[in-house]
């Protein structure tokens, strides 16, 4: 991904930030312009999210794309925000561990590396809560 | 509107065709079409041709230009156009050159697919299929398209009573189509045993869970029913036409183990043909991996929610069930040449219409239907033909 395309989404990868329906109320994650429902009458605003949730489904994978092979096995999971929204993200734990049902919260995490000398991209995973 | 009939269909060896480039597979699709339908090619009014990603697997866009000129038709000037919807894209190109004939713009035209995806490394293809999901918010976190069609293969073993070896079955009963058809990729039959020793993908995936890597093409000729038996005896009547759309990502759908798109395209379709379940004799469905073929065939209505791995294990869709279901072997064992898929299901449907499907022939079918799926379920095609 061009460092472009990756630094003009940082504040919603590194912290989450999505955007919510003052109309409606939906909150959105990965953030929307744009409110499905209200459409032209939907008013877009920021929103933070508090960054936990439970995880809906689940695959452990073994075989990845280039940039993420030497991560394998890892944990992908649709995660269930508690505003609403779900999203997919890698889960931080062992294959074993994770479950349907099971509560998460985010983490800032290392996610791919654009070939040896390129940009780090950071995200967010999600971590079993205590 | 104008009736639309297939005049002439033409399709390639599928496999790993290093000899072949991609202007190789799709002139040998072409050339097998128009010699089907005793045509020339300076008859055709127009082309749409399904691809998808011809870009990332051998660095050329401006498809439809290329192979109208090494078609030979390009001091013809005939109008050539690509169409791309991921997985899907056959299927939508089949669509467009329906649309073109019903319309009264144009008379004859071809609807083909192609993609040559051995040009590049298997890290690269899998990285570049993943652009049929959100590269952003799936691939970037590193979704793959194994792993998206596992999660739905979690939430459905969580909900509903599928066993992992009633999924295998799925492949078993593919490969044992695949070997009893001429052009598949994989002319092997197999056991629950296979598909459960090979390699993990994504978890609950294994390799024989998954489509292949594919090289191929495949083309069809569409004209107005009135003029179809100026071409060929058995012309085949283009009952339905539907697509419809979801959301790009797997996270946002309103239910995971349920493709909407399929549901909606499949309702429309019968609809739009005036017929039941009961009347269809046999489905190409979009298994790009078993628990695809488990949500089709209970998407499309064949059997209730929940009820796909019993259906499966009790034989009905196998070539002598209830419904036959991917009588060419499926995307797993003919293969998956992506964009050529969608047009693939056209080619088997219309020789098993035609009585010409050989050692995999459903004695006297007369209605067939074809789904194609682009992405996880964001875009799906579903065509219905008879016998004219």
């Amino acid at each position: 991904m061009s460092v472009a395309r990756f630094w003009r989404k940082i504040p919603h990868r590194y912290n989450m930030l999505g955007t919510k329906c003052e109309t409606c109320g939906r909150h959105f994650f990965p953030p929307r312009s744009f409110c499905p429902d209200c459409r032209r009458s939907g008013k877009i605003a920021d929103y933070k999210f508090a960054g936990t949730g439970t995880v809906v489904t689940y695959t452990v994978i073994h075989t990845a794309s280039e940039q993420f092979e030497k991560l394998t096995p890892y944990v992908l999971a649709i995660v269930e925000l508690d505003e609403g929204p779900r999203m997919t993200a890698q889960v931080v734990c062992r294959p074993d561990e994770v479950k349907i049902g099971m509560r998460v919260k985010r983490a800032f995490r290392r996610i791919a590396t654009d070939g040896e000398s390129g940009v780090i991209h950071y995200g967010t995973k999600f971590v079993p809560v205590e | 509107m104008r009736d639309v009939a297939v005049i002439g269909a033409g399709c390639t060896t599928f496999g790993e065709k290093w000899s072949s480039s991609f202007r190789d597979l799709f002139v040998e699709a072409g050339a097998l079409a128009l010699e089907d339908a005793h045509l020339s090619g300076e008859k055709i009014d127009a082309m749409y041709v399904g691809n998808m990603s011809a870009g990332r697997f051998i660095e050329q866009e401006h498809i439809g230009a290329l192979i109208a000129d090494y078609a030979g038709l390009a001091t013809h000037h005939m109008p050539s156009t690509r169409v791309e919807a991921a997985c899907a894209s056959g299927g939508l190109a089949f669509r467009q050159a329906v649309i073109a004939v019903a319309s009264g713009m144009e008379d004859i035209v071809v609807a083909a697919g192609v993609e040559k995806m051995t040009d590049v490394e298997p890290g690269a293809s899998t990285d570049t299929l993943t652009g049929a999901a959100d590269r952003e918010w799936e691939g970037f976190v590193g979704a793959t398209f194994p792993g998206l069609y596992a999660m739905i293969a979690t939430d459905y073993m969580h909900r509903y009573p599928l066993t992992r070896e009633q999924l295998a079955l799925v492949a078993v009963k593919n490969h044992y189509n695949g070997a009893r058809n001429p052009i598949a990729q994989f002319q092997q039959e197999i056991t629950i045993d296979t598909v459960l020793k090979s390699p993990m993908v994504a978890e609950p995936l294994r390799l024989f869970d998954c489509s292949p890597i594919t090289d191929g093409a495949a083309a069809v000729i569409v004209a107005p029913l009135e003029r179809a038996r100026e071409f060929t005896d058995t012309p085949i009547k283009v009952l339905a036409s539907a697509q419809a759309s979801d959301t790009i990502t797997l996270h946002d759908r309103r239910d995971i183990s349920t493709l909407d798109a399929s549901v909606v395209a499949g309702k429309w379709a019968l609809k739009m043909a005036r017929c039941t379940h009961k009347d269809i004799d046999l489905v190409e469905v979009h298994d790009c991996f078993s628990i695809a073929e488990i949500c089709a065939i209970e998407d499309l209505g064949f059997c209730k929610k929940g009820e796909a791995g019993k259906f499966t294990a009790d034989g009905e869709t196998a070539l002598n069930g209830t419904i036959p279901v991917n009588t060419s072997g499926g995307l797993k064992a003919c293969g998956h040449p992506v964009g050529a898929t969608g047009i693939k299901q056209v080619f088997e449907v219309v020789q098993q219409l035609r009585g010409e499907a050989g050692k995999r022939q459903i004695d006297g079918a007369k209605i067939g239907m074809t789904h194609n799926v682009g992405g996880t379920g964001a875009t799906v095609a579903v065509h219905i033909f008879g016998r004219a």
